[in-house]
């Protein structure tokens, strides 16, 4: 490909073939009767959607249907629970938890006869069966910029990319623009990192643009570590090719001409379509020497991570990358000025890289437009826990907490009531109830003392022990620690023995102070994000459920029952035992004594509070005091 | 560790895969990791003669091989079993005698926490509860859980695998 103008043919070559699943599809405009577009992310594949493609293109090519209907696996929807997922073209239908089984019916009632097959369409929480995909609640409510191709388009065809409009930005950097115009235009649009620190992205460009050498990198930090976030992961698999252009802009902007993904080995799939993605763009031209005819020119490789989290932090990932420990290095020198090799170097999260060709194709104002006063555009989140709809968001910010949860959420799961919810993995902290209306935006997270963090939000409800929650991450983080600097490798060390004590009901008084006193410490004195980010799930529990950890110390007791050693024995209701001797075969410590069709009793002080006699229950007698 | 490699006869034919690995990446300091990735997926595991081989042909000192090998979770320096075994150390089961268990399988593998047998085909690991108290004492031996053991139905659990 020689110019932007042959670009512009192929796009609307291949415009026409997509053109299916547009609202504006016109009738006389088909090419094919149908798409069948099934979800193969991670997270539909691993509930069988292979299977289902496969039984699609048996189920056509047997009714001779195959050249009409296109049937095209795409990247994640998000709503991973209900996966596999379908949505028929042209009418936009979503079918949820489709297996093998379900495939002929689609085929015949909708595709042949034209009827919605109403059994498979998504049910919201009021029983009604939602047809359209935009309809539906989880959707309805999200701003899709950073996941606008992600199961909209087949991942592993640059030609449904180009469709889309993909690659025109680059073209239109090249063509038009000077670097120094494309970084004042990422300046303008307000996009800061969405990778955790939130460091305005124009600024850091300029930074590596302004540093002198030859030679120069751009680094794609796809290292994603936190339990329970998965967005780069979505991105990686559900729209290669926009991480792709993005790198290429960022390298154009900042004079780089080679540059890394490092991708996590644990995401294969990602790797894969990573690795064709940029084999397509090479036999296009779009990657490799003198792109679109001019000097500029770009070379990209795929860099496997082996499995350690600190490799997120930047200058441990570049440790990595030039076959290190992975280890992060003190900063100044910053990675802009003295980076992989000692070169200049720009390195971008994958969720700030897919923003980019939208802001240089849409204009930064468009951008800008969305969002609040110091956080521009939109955020993808992976919302888990205990709510309804797990799954993959992506809102405007300043959009609230209440609404993420409730109302895409559809609120906390068995109709408990929320607690807190944890945002930004082991380096966050976890907001209450009382700022479910907190705005969601960089500042406003940082006050409460949670951070924005790389997306994961998991909700806790009345059940989830926080002071067992700040034991969880700190183990994790402290794990991870790579063990260079002294206040992470032993001060998180003694913070998880000091958590642990109190779970295991040997708190003593004073830990509480000690932990603030040791977190403070920590968080001033670490050489890298983690150390600096590892204490705040403690401090923020803590700050607002200083209550459980008083009462783990001084009452010797879980206020939720979650931690073994301070549960409450269980006993059994008189009235309702019926007497069947069942617990009394179940209990592991013969706790339970009484004769045959006579209630029983649980001895509390041999009880170790396992629940096992509860389960066994026929007639539900036993509980926890 | 004992050299795997059978001498010098067989050396060339053990090494083969691994000057495969060579021919696609060179030695070059950023090449270490992918190289140790591709010759742990060949090998199982990294054995000492094919990191000591990797250091000579990477003129990379082998000390720092294996600095970077203990640096990632995802390398392992002893082949791991076929069969991973899971013995719970939870409380119910404690009380219920999961150290006997733990004993049984102990002598029955000649392994401890950790280890792997030299046919590779059990690695025992201890773990904190797998949340099945009822069953007490358990172990899981990869995905399947066998609860409600005796030193004798521990032997039985064992044998299905065998």
């Amino acid at each position: 490909m020689k110019s932007l103008e042959e670009l512009k043919e192929i796009r609307d070559k291949y415009k026409n073939e997509i053109q299916i699943r547009k609202k504006e599809f016109r009738e006389e405009e088909h090419i094919h009767k149908a798409h069948v577009m099934v979800c193969t992310g991670t997270g539909c594949v691993s509930s069988g959607a292979r299977d289902v493609v496969a039984e699609f293109n048996d189920e056509l090519g047997s009714r001779n249907l195959e050249d009409e209907v296109k049937v095209v696996g795409t990247g994640c929807h998000g709503l991973c629970e209900l996966g596999p997922l379908v949505i028929v073209y042209p009418e936009g239908t979503f079918y949820s938890e489709i297996t093998r089984d379900d495939v002929a019916e689609i085929v015949e009632e909708h595709i042949i006869d034209g009827q919605i097959v109403e059994r498979l369409l998504y049910e919201d929480k009021s029983g009604k069966k939602i047809a359209g995909y935009n309809d539906i609640d989880f959707y309805k409510r999200q701003k899709r910029i950073a996941l606008k191709n992600c199961g909209k388009i087949n991942p592993e065809s640059i030609e449904e990319y180009f469709a889309e409009g993909g690659y025109e930005a680059l073209g239109k950097v090249i063509d038009e623009l000077s670097p120094e115009e494309v970084i004042e235009m990422v300046k303008d649009s307000g996009l800061r990192g969405r990778g955790g620190g939130g460091f305005p992205t124009g600024l850091k460009w300029s930074f590596a643009a302004g540093a002198p050498g030859d030679k120069k990198y751009v680094i794609c930090n796809a290292d994603e570590g936190d339990p329970g976030a998965f967005m780069d992961r979505s991105v990686l698999e559900g729209d290669p090719h926009g991480i792709i252009e993005g790198m290429a802009i960022s390298a154009y902007a900042i004079g780089a001409d080679e540059g890394y993904i490092y991708v996590r080995a644990e995401y294969p799939l990602a790797v894969m379509r990573l690795k064709k993605a940029i084999i397509d763009a090479e036999e296009y031209g779009i990657l490799g020497d003198n792109i679109y005819d001019s000097d500029f020119s770009f070379d990209l490789h795929v860099k496997e991570g082996a499995g350690a989290f600190v490799c997120g932090e930047e200058t441990a990932l570049m440790q990595s990358i030039e076959g290190n420990r992975g280890m992060p290095t003190p900063r100044p020198p910053y990675p802009a000025v003295k980076g992989l090799w000692g070169k200049p170097t720009n390195i971008n999260n994958v969720e700030t890289l897919v923003n980019i060709p939208y802001i240089i194709l849409e204009g930064p104002e468009k951008f800008a437009a969305v969002g609040t006063e110091g956080s521009k555009g939109t955020k993808v989140f992976a919302l888990t826990g205990k709510v309804n709809n797990t799954g993959l968001v992506e809102i405007a910010m300043g959009t609230t907490l209440r609404e993420i949860i409730f109302d895409i959420g559809g609120g906390v799961q068995g109709g408990k009531e929320f607690k807190a919810v944890q945002t930004g993995g082991p380096s966050g902290g976890c907001v209450p109830k009382e700022h479910l209306d907190l705005s969601i935006d960089y500042e406003s997270l940082l006050d409460v003392g949670a951070m924005m963090g790389s997306g994961g939000m998991v909700v806790m409800d009345e059940d989830t022990c926080m002071v067992d929650v700040a034991r969880f991450f700190l183990d994790f983080t402290q794990s991870e620690s790579c063990g260079k600097c002294t206040p992470c490798r032993i001060g998180t060390k003694r913070m998880l023995q000091i958590l642990e004590r109190i779970t295991q009901g040997d708190g003593q008084d004073g830990d509480i102070d000690l932990l603030l006193e040791l977190g403070a410490r920590v968080k001033e004195t670490s050489l890298c994000g983690l150390g600096q980010t590892a204490p705040n799930p403690v401090l923020s529990t803590i700050k607002f459920f200083r209550d459980e950890y008083e009462a783990h110390i001084y009452d010797n007791y879980c206020p939720t029952g979650s931690c073994d050693e301070l549960a409450l024995p269980y006993w059994i209701d008189k009235d309702i035992c019926i007497g069947c001797t069942a617990c009394v075969n179940e209990c592991p410590v013969d706790a339970i004594s009484g004769e045959r069709k006579e209630p029983h009793v649980i001895d509390e002080d041999a009880c170790i509070s396992c629940g096992a006699c509860a389960e066994i229950c026929p007639v539900d007698a036993i509980f926890q005091k | 560790m004992t050299c795997a490699c059978n001498g010098e006869k067989n050396k060339e034919k053990y090494f083969e895969p691994l000057y495969m690995i060579f021919e696609e990446y060179g030695p070059d300091d950023k090449n270490l990791i992918p190289v140790l990735q591709n010759a742990q997926d060949e090998y199982g595991y990294l054995p000492e003669d094919v990191l000591k081989e990797i250091s000579s042909h990477m003129k990379i000192p082998l000390c720092k091989v294996y600095g970077v090998v203990t640096f990632y979770t995802q390398f392992h320096l002893e082949p791991r079993g076929d069969n991973i075994i899971r013995v719970c150390m939870g409380t119910a089961c404690h009380v219920r005698g999961a150290s006997d268990i733990f004993e049984v399988v102990n002598d029955e593998l000649g392994i401890a926490d950790g280890e792997t047998t030299e046919d590779l085909k059990f690695t025992l690991e201890r773990v904190a509860c797998i949340g099945a108290c009822g069953l007490a004492p358990v172990i899981m031996v990869n995905d399947n859980t066998h609860g409600r053991l005796t030193p004798d139905k521990t032997r039985e659990v064992l044998d299905i695998y065998r």
